[in-house]
């Protein structure tokens, strides 16, 4: 049986790991292929490397790094931030990387995507999206039972869009990515839980993975996640950066708990 | 102590050999070729990425890896004479994905007549509820693994799977999946080896599999 897969991710700026809270706030986390190595051997499925600088001098230095990130990492990673157009994709697919996340490049331009397909494949292309939730007034930021009306976001959940999140959610399964990554923008940084509610609706209605992202606070939202939000795989990154969950323990609980992941 | 001290010995020489290895990646349209040579490197391996026919033929090892669409690369390796070429390869060979899916007979992917080692067809995954996602991505099982490919296996070991299409349990399974039905995660004929799955990418378990068709005797 396909396994359930356990992603950290990895906030790069200037060659280092970052981790912010609510898109704010960076603190330090430590060298990324030190960390990619060390998360690899504790039996992570896949890394994810988000590159969040902007200038072109840190996209050279970015490149660099995917290329020693590919020589030592001996698992599948993603990398994703600053993705404009199909030459960024084929100069980090070239520098190594098994796949590249966009964002903001295909809510612009939602063409993107069916050229990265086209070129490389569906399994490369993963797309990535940030909505908030703007009808929750039941229930408090985090609670993994919000859901309604879910706008997308664009520029790291700074700018509004008119996209709404199940909308686009079908156009970009439909236009051929590989796998969708959702971080709802109420549960990012809280650490009370996942968006279950939405994530399952998005697991029960697309035919593509989708991966969930924000929230992850302790053990229990990892299986609940998985059981009640359908979600193929989790990522998330601070419980992991400050060794708050340790995978291998995450993993064994998860087996316990009657969710399938590789050990 | 006397043990250790020969189980050292012949790490040692294992090393001495795969290190002296003559390994050629075959070079074609395909994607991912870069993480195979990356991942003999970590091996110890120097590995040749190439489509000089010569050298391929003269190697000690050859890898037929890939990522990509049947018809296209059949297209190129017709064009540059690689069908040729492998297929009359008689050192050991492993396939790898698209490369495993190419040494079929015939695959659905475009239509494509493919290169015939393995006398089997290849065909798409056909979901059968909402759960059976294709491609079929991420980290699934091997079991019943009969093959020096598997040499240290002694239970159903994970490994990292992308793909839409698959080859049906044959004579030549040594390897099988389950994924919406048993298939074949694996196939060997004579010289010829193959695997649906990425050694490249599946973690130490995969480092073992790359290692057993390193140090292989070339009978086996």
């Amino acid at each position: 049986m396909l396994a359930k897969r356990i992603i950290p991710c990895l906030d790069i700026k200037d060659g280092q790991t970052v981790k912010g809270t609510n898109f704010l706030n960076l603190r330090q986390a430590g060298d990324p292929i030190e960390l990619g190595k060390l998360y690899s051997e504790q039996g992570a499925d896949e890394l994810v490397y988000l590159d969040i600088t902007a200038s072109h001098e840190g996209r050279k230095t970015f490149t660099e790094l995917v290329k020693r990130i590919a020589q030592e990492i001996n698992i599948p990673f993603t990398v994703g931030g600053g993705i404009n157009e199909l030459s960024d994709v084929e100069r980090l697919l070239n520098a190594g990387a098994d796949k590249v996340s966009i964002n903001s490049a295909a809510l612009r331009r939602p063409k993107l995507i069916d050229e990265i397909v086209n070129n490389f494949g569906s399994q490369v292309c993963v797309v990535a999206i940030d909505a908030k939730c703007e009808d929750d007034t039941i229930h408090e930021n985090g609670d993994p039972r919000i859901d309604g009306d879910w706008r997308c976001y664009v520029n790291g959940g700074r700018v509004p869009t008119e996209r709404k999140l199940f909308d686009w959610a079908r156009e970009v399964n439909e236009r051929g990515a590989g796998e969708i990554l959702f971080t709802s923008m109420n549960h990012d940084g809280v650490k009370n839980g996942f968006a279950d509610a939405a994530l399952r609706k998005l697991a029960d209605t697309l035919t593509i993975p989708v991966i969930a992202s924000g929230g992850a606070g302790c053990r229990e939202h990892f299986r609940d996640t998985f059981l009640n939000g359908h979600s193929d795989a989790a990522l998330a990154a601070s419980v992991f950066h400050f060794g708050e969950i340790p995978i291998p323990e995450l993993k064994q609980y998860l087996r316990s708990e009657g969710v399938n992941v590789r050990t | 102590m006397c043990i250790s001290l020969k189980s050292c010995t012949f790490a040692t020489v294992l090393y001495g050999l795969v290190k002296q290895m003559n390994v050629a990646i075959v070079k074609y349209n395909a994607g991912n070729i870069g993480s195979v040579e990356n991942a003999m490197r970590r091996l110890g391996i120097q590995p040749t990425v190439t489509d000089d026919p010569e050298i391929i033929c003269a190697a000690d090892r050859v890898i037929f890896p890939g990522q990509g669409e049947a018809r296209s690369a059949m297209e190129y390796l017709k064009a540059h004479r690689l069908d040729e070429v492998i297929v009359g390869l008689k050192q050991p060979v492993l396939g790898i994905c698209i490369g495993m899916q190419l040494l079929c007979r015939h695959s659905e992917e475009q239509d494509t007549e493919c290169l015939g080692v393995f006398d089997v067809d290849v065909k798409r995954f056909e979901p059968q509820n909402h759960e059976d996602k294709v491609p079929q991505m991420g980290w699934n099982t091997i079991e019943d693994t009969k093959s020096v490919l598997f040499t240290g296996f002694e239970k159903p070991e994970y490994v990292y799977f992308i793909h839409s299409f698959y080859v049906p349990k044959c004579e030549w399974t040594i390897a099988t999946t389950n994924y919406i039905q048993p298939y074949s995660s694996a196939l060997h004929k004579d010289n010829f080896y193959a695997t649906q799955f990425h050694p490249e990418k599946s973690g130490s378990v995969g480092e073992r599999i790359l290692k057993n068709f390193i140090t292989m005797r070339n009978q086996e």
